[in-house]
């Protein structure tokens, strides 16, 4: 249904700093499309975990937001992108509480939960591309339920 | 053709205003030293002015010499890159806006197209007009130098004042006798949360106090680090015989946690700062006494 819009933004993801610009970004964004308070709290800390996680364990990297407005709805679609060692086993990473580090292991199995469409594209040595999307009104056709 | 003599003879505009640059570049900085971005930014020496002038007038020769009149990112320009820098955040600390410093940059280029044009009056009018478009082309380019160097310094300062503000705004209110509060207001990263973190122990000790309200109102996103953030200052805190209450959690900032899936369920939460303060209260067994009479005790 959707097409592939055009990047409309990309920012680094190498620094704290720059988590604090990424999640400046996305609810400038999101305010801008008609977001809800709600849903916009949801998609900016989704987009804080997917970040931290790019900059933490991917090693740095950089997010493509792009707006798309060819749905039903205004949409935000944001794409988390590294290269570095990638998951190998992502049912694990995705679970509740599983982390390689020191973190609550919350951030990859919340974020999917923050957000309307949610993606992993990751092998090991291939890098990782988490893509999320979510529509200013929740899609009338539930795609996943979590 | 005469004119195809001359244009062989001296080779590419480019390279015979590199060539003009190297062989003027005193009488060039003796001029630029009276400009006003030279003036107001040496403003004790006119021979520092004249020197900063030359290490400008070579870094243009080279690239001049290059044929990259049009290219900010030239090698010529490394060399000068980090004093242009710094005179352009002297002029904008001085109030400067970056139009007025643009405008102050133009004006280095006519005594450079002047000079030359001087210097060729023995060339054809056509040669001198490549000459002198090369020349103005080099000195925007210089000016786009300046402008991108002075943006990235502006976004640096503002990164640094970024950090320090993350890093001092925690201040900790004694509400009560027993009873602090620390309203957090911006970003709660691994270095803010540690400041606020030491800063909080360190009150509950000075002050003897048996609760500690973290106020989270200013905080913008609270996530899986930042939740994990209170938990630990919570936990440090209860070590030190003091409560954590949390306060100021928004209701989007509620239903966000509950779908990240975070448990604050070992935290004590009140939706105000005010509730929180009435629970520690209640607590110790203060109850609202009246505060007028009990302040009219005081005093
Ligand atoms: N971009 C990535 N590249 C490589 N591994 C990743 C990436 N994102 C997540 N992972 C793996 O998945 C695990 C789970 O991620 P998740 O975000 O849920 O937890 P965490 O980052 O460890 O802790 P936190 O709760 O603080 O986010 C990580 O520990 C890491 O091993
Ligand atoms: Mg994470």
């Amino acid at each position: 249904m959707q097409t592939v819009g055009c990047v409309d933004a990309r920012l680094p993801i190498h620094s704290d700093m720059d988590l604090v610009w990424v999640r400046q970004h996305v609810r400038q964004t999101a305010a801008q499309l008609g977001f809800g308070l709600v849903e916009q709290t949801k998609l900016v800390t989704a987009a804080s975990e997917l970040a931290r996680n790019t900059l933490v364990h991917g090693g740095g990297g950089e997010v493509e937001a792009t707006v798309l407005r060819n749905g039903h709805a205004p949409g935000l679609r944001l794409a988390f992108i590294d290269e570095g060692p990638g998951i190998a086993d992502l049912e694990r990473a995705l679970s509740d509480g599983y982390t390689s580090g020191d973190g609550l292991g919350m951030g990859l199995g919340g974020a999917r939960r923050l957000v309307h469409e949610f993606a992993v594209d990751s092998s090991p040595g291939n890098g990782t591309t988490v893509t999320v999307t979510s529509w200013t009104v929740r899609p009338p056709r539930h795609r996943e339920e979590h | 053709m005469p004119e195809h003599e001359t244009a062989g003879q001296h080779g590419s505009p480019a390279r015979e205003v590199g060539d003009f640059l190297r062989r003027r570049r005193e009488q060039v900085a003796q001029r630029w030293a009276d400009t006003p971005l030279f003036r107001t930014v040496f403003t004790v020496s006119r021979d520092e002015a004249v020197e900063a002038g030359k290490a400008v007038i070579e870094a243009l020769a080279a690239v001049a010499s290059a044929g990259r009149v049009e290219d900010t990112e030239a090698d010529g320009f490394t060399v000068v890159r980090e004093q242009l820098t710094r005179t352009a955040a002297a002029r904008s600390r001085a109030g400067a806006g970056s139009a007025q410093v643009s405008n102050e940059v133009d004006a280095l280029r006519p005594p450079v197209v002047d000079l030359l044009v001087a210097d060729l009056s023995q060339s054809s009018a056509e040669h001198v007009r490549e000459c002198a478009t090369a020349a103005t082309v080099l000195m925007g380019t210089l000016r786009l130098v300046v402008m991108e160097s002075a943006l990235n310094e502006g976004r640096a300062l503002i990164d640094r004042q970024r950090m320090e503000l993350l890093e001092t705004a925690t201040p900790v209110i004694k509400l009560w006798d027993g009873i602090v509060a620390v309203p957090l207001i911006g970003t709660l990263d691994s270095a803010r949360s540690q400041v606020v973190m030491e800063t909080l122990l360190e009150s509950v000790v000075d002050q003897h106090a048996r609760f500690a309200i973290l106020d989270i109102t200013g905080v913008p996103t609270v996530d899986s680090l930042v939740a994990q953030h209170l938990m630990k200052t919570v936990a440090a805190a209860r070590l030190m015989g003091a409560e954590c209450i949390v306060s100021g959690i928004r209701p989007a900032i509620a239903q966000t946690i509950v779908h990240l899936g975070l448990d604050l369920g070992t935290v004590v939460t009140r939706a105000s700062l005010a509730d929180a303060l009435a629970y520690a209260l209640d607590q110790q067994g203060s109850g609202i006494v009246d505060p007028v009479s009990r302040g009219a005790v005081a005093r």
